[in-house]
């Protein structure tokens, strides 16, 4: 046993795994004031990515310019998606919402690739490749810039949710009932999850683009992504980012172990048996709430 | 005006078992029936085989997933998996040498036994935990398609289906293809039609409701939960065998993979939840309308003379597609079966509407 090798399998493993739970967390924000399964998310995603590239190439803005701007049309985004496609559906059964989402999905892809085509373009954001070692270790930059950005993504929810405005939002991720008799406006909460959701998605999306080209493999991020927030317990933000840790060095190390054995590909098999798993074993995942149904 | 009354009485309950509680129902079912029996010699074989046929078997295969999805209640997003099973399990005995008729019943029995697999994530968990499992179980299908070529031939290749033969007959012709198709569709929608008139009918729907409830009814949800998977999952089995035997002609791993599971929950979910003839509406909403959007947009472009981008061309059909779910969701969540049935509820006292108000 290489004990080398392993361990530089399990740290990049743990620097993918962040930015898979920087698309989690994504999802979790909505989940988490609305209980409503964002299938849409990794559509979001790939619309954050090509309104970057539209601003930064097409308009030949400067990245540090393209990416706030681009925040501020993805917040927008969010908004306008819940108000005028989930507040209509808000309180029917899942599968309609689920439904709704998955079409949504389907909408932002096309669009998208209607506008932009399907050519896969990088998004240069000028992080170098270089390999850097520690000690041994090889260890990849952009994927350390990702980790890093899932980190201040999750340190900026911890912060704000201990405002005024999160306070609000958690007080309707608890009881929205309960929210909406003191006089909190819960439609305004969940669009602003939709909102915030929107530009986690092009933080994910300009990172993702970077590391696998901007294209629309990025929707398919979402089986990964469902599989953090599921396993992290859909409505907690820590439990998407320790999920996406575990769910990334699972998959490194298992892969590594698997793929001679079953001829390559193994990622995804893992991926689908962690949600697999976790949802037989543990539905409420890791730091979920676990809610109990009455008749 | 169409219908001339003034409502539903049931005078007894023979009449209110009936499955056309209307004449006109009847007289307008009987009416397609024997539309779709001379369909043949009426509509080109173009159309017949590239439009009708494939929505034909979409419905049979939608109208399964209703079973589970509208009148069980439980979601399920690996359908096209369970397509799959029956069509590569169908196609290999075929080329085994087994005649069709069996390949077709083995194609759906080993459908069932693979889609009971399901059921057993839905004795867990529901509703959007049952849809993640299905999801994921779809992932795994798919990976143990394209990495096991003793089934599919590997991730590239295509298994060829061998010639269809019924009751002894080549079938080979192109009104041959429709009409098992037809049949098929015909066949499956009178088994839908008359479930809510039985007491699995009724059954899956008190398990949909409520489960917990249902259980304290004495109604076995466990064993209906499965009776509703296998069942569904025999009616995709077949759908599927079908589809490559008189659609694709070939089967290949793409033809089942996880959008193709969204598409029919799509075209159920559109079509109306528990609908029959929703179903029916759905299906031709899903698969027809993109594609004759698109031919508007190339026709639109060509008449102001402006040249439309081959990829963004190429891509309009899903944006459609996409918006399509969206829209109709947001006018009327119960789906197009509900549009269709709030019609003919108004048409159907409409002079004399004493039924309302």
């Amino acid at each position: 046993m290489d004990w080398v090798f392993l361990s530089e399998l399990a740290i990049n493993g743990a620097l993918t795994g962040l930015l898979y739970s920087l698309f989690a967390i994504g999802l979790v924000l909505i989940y988490k004031a609305s209980s409503v399964p964002n299938l849409a998310q990794g559509g979001l995603t790939m619309v954050g990515a090509y309104v970057v590239l539209a601003l930064s190439h097409d308009a030949g803005l400067p990245l540090w310019v393209a990416i706030p701007l681009g925040a501020v049309i993805m917040f927008a985004l969010g908004f306008g998606i819940e108000r005028v496609a989930l507040r209509r559906l808000a309180g029917r059964p899942v599968v309609m919402i689920l439904m709704l989402t998955l079409g949504l999905d389907i909408f932002l892809r096309g669009t998208t690739l209607a506008i932009w085509g399907g050519t896969s373009r990088s998004m240069e954001l000028g992080v170098s490749y270089e390999p850097l070692f520690v000690g041994d270790i090889f260890v990849s930059r952009i994927h350390l810039v990702g980790a890093a950005v899932t980190i201040a993504f999750f340190v900026a929810f911890m912060l704000f949710f201990r405002t005024r405005t999160g306070v609000k939002l958690r007080a309707i991720a608890d009881d929205y009932m309960a929210s909406w008799s003191v006089g909190i406006s819960v439609e305004r909460g969940v669009g602003l999850s939709w909102a915030l959701a929107s530009v986690v998605a092009l933080g994910a999306g300009v990172i993702w683009g970077e590391i696998q080209g901007v294209d629309q493999s990025l929707s398919l991020l979402l089986l990964k992504g469902l599989t953090v927030a599921v396993l992290g317990g859909l409505d907690s933000i820590l439990g998407a980012v320790i999920a996406g840790l575990i769910l990334g060095i699972v998959e490194n190390v298992g892969a590594d172990f698997l793929d001679p054995l079953v001829g390559g590909g193994s990622r995804e098999l893992i991926v689908a048996a962690v949600l697999i798993l976790t949802v037989m074993i543990r539905p409420h995942g890791l730091f979920g709430r676990h809610d109990i149904e009455r008749v | 005006m169409f219908y001339r009354l003034s409502g539903v009485h049931h005078a007894d309950y023979v009449s209110d078992t009936r499955i056309f509680k209307l004449p006109a129902d009847r007289n307008l079912a009987a009416f397609i029936f024997l539309f779709g029996l001379v369909a043949p010699f009426i509509i080109p074989s173009l159309y017949l085989n590239s439009y009708i046929l494939p929505w034909l078997i979409w419905t049979a295969a939608a109208l399964g997933l209703n079973l589970v999805t509208g009148w069980a209640g439980q979601l399920h997003l690996g359908y096209a998996a369970v397509m799959a099973v029956g069509a590569y399990s169908a196609i290999h005995a075929a080329r085994f040498g087994i005649p069709w008729e069996f390949a077709l019943i083995i194609g759906g029995l080993s459908s069932s036994v693979i889609g009971s697999l399901f059921a057993f994530a839905a004795l867990r968990v529901k509703g959007l935990y049952l849809a993640l499992t299905t999801l994921a179980m779809q992932f795994v299908m798919d990976w143990v398609l394209t990495h096991s070529p003793a089934i599919t031939g590997g991730s590239h290749a295509s298994l060829q289906s061998p010639t269809l033969a019924l009751l002894g007959q080549d079938i080979t012709s192109d009104a041959g293809y429709y009409y098992v198709a037809f049949g098929w569709c015909v066949l499956v929608t009178i088994f839908m039609l008359n479930l809510k008139r039985t007491g699995l009918g009724r059954a899956l729907v008190a398990v949909r409701e409520k489960d917990f409830a249902a259980a304290i009814l004495g109604v076995n949800s466990f064993y209906y939960k499965i009776l509703a998977f296998a069942t569904s999952s025999f009616i995709a089995g077949v759908s599927g065998a079908l589809l490559i035997a008189t659609f694709f002609f070939l089967a290949a791993p793409e033809q089942f993979s996880v959008n193709v599971s969204i598409q029919v929950l799509a075209m159920v979910i559109v079509g109306g939840l528990g609908s029959v003839i929703g179903s029916y509406f759905g299906v031709a909403l899903i698969l027809l309308v993109p594609g004759l959007v698109n031919g508007l947009v190339v026709a639109g472009s060509a008449g102001l003379g402006t040249q439309i981008n081959v990829e963004t061309l190429a891509h309009i059909p899903n944006a459609v597609y996409g918006a399509l779910i969206v829209v109709v969701l947001l006018i009327e969540p119960l789906g197009l079966g509900k549009l269709y049935g709030n019609i003919r509820d108004y048409l159907m006292v409409w002079p004399f509407d004493q039924l309302r108000k």
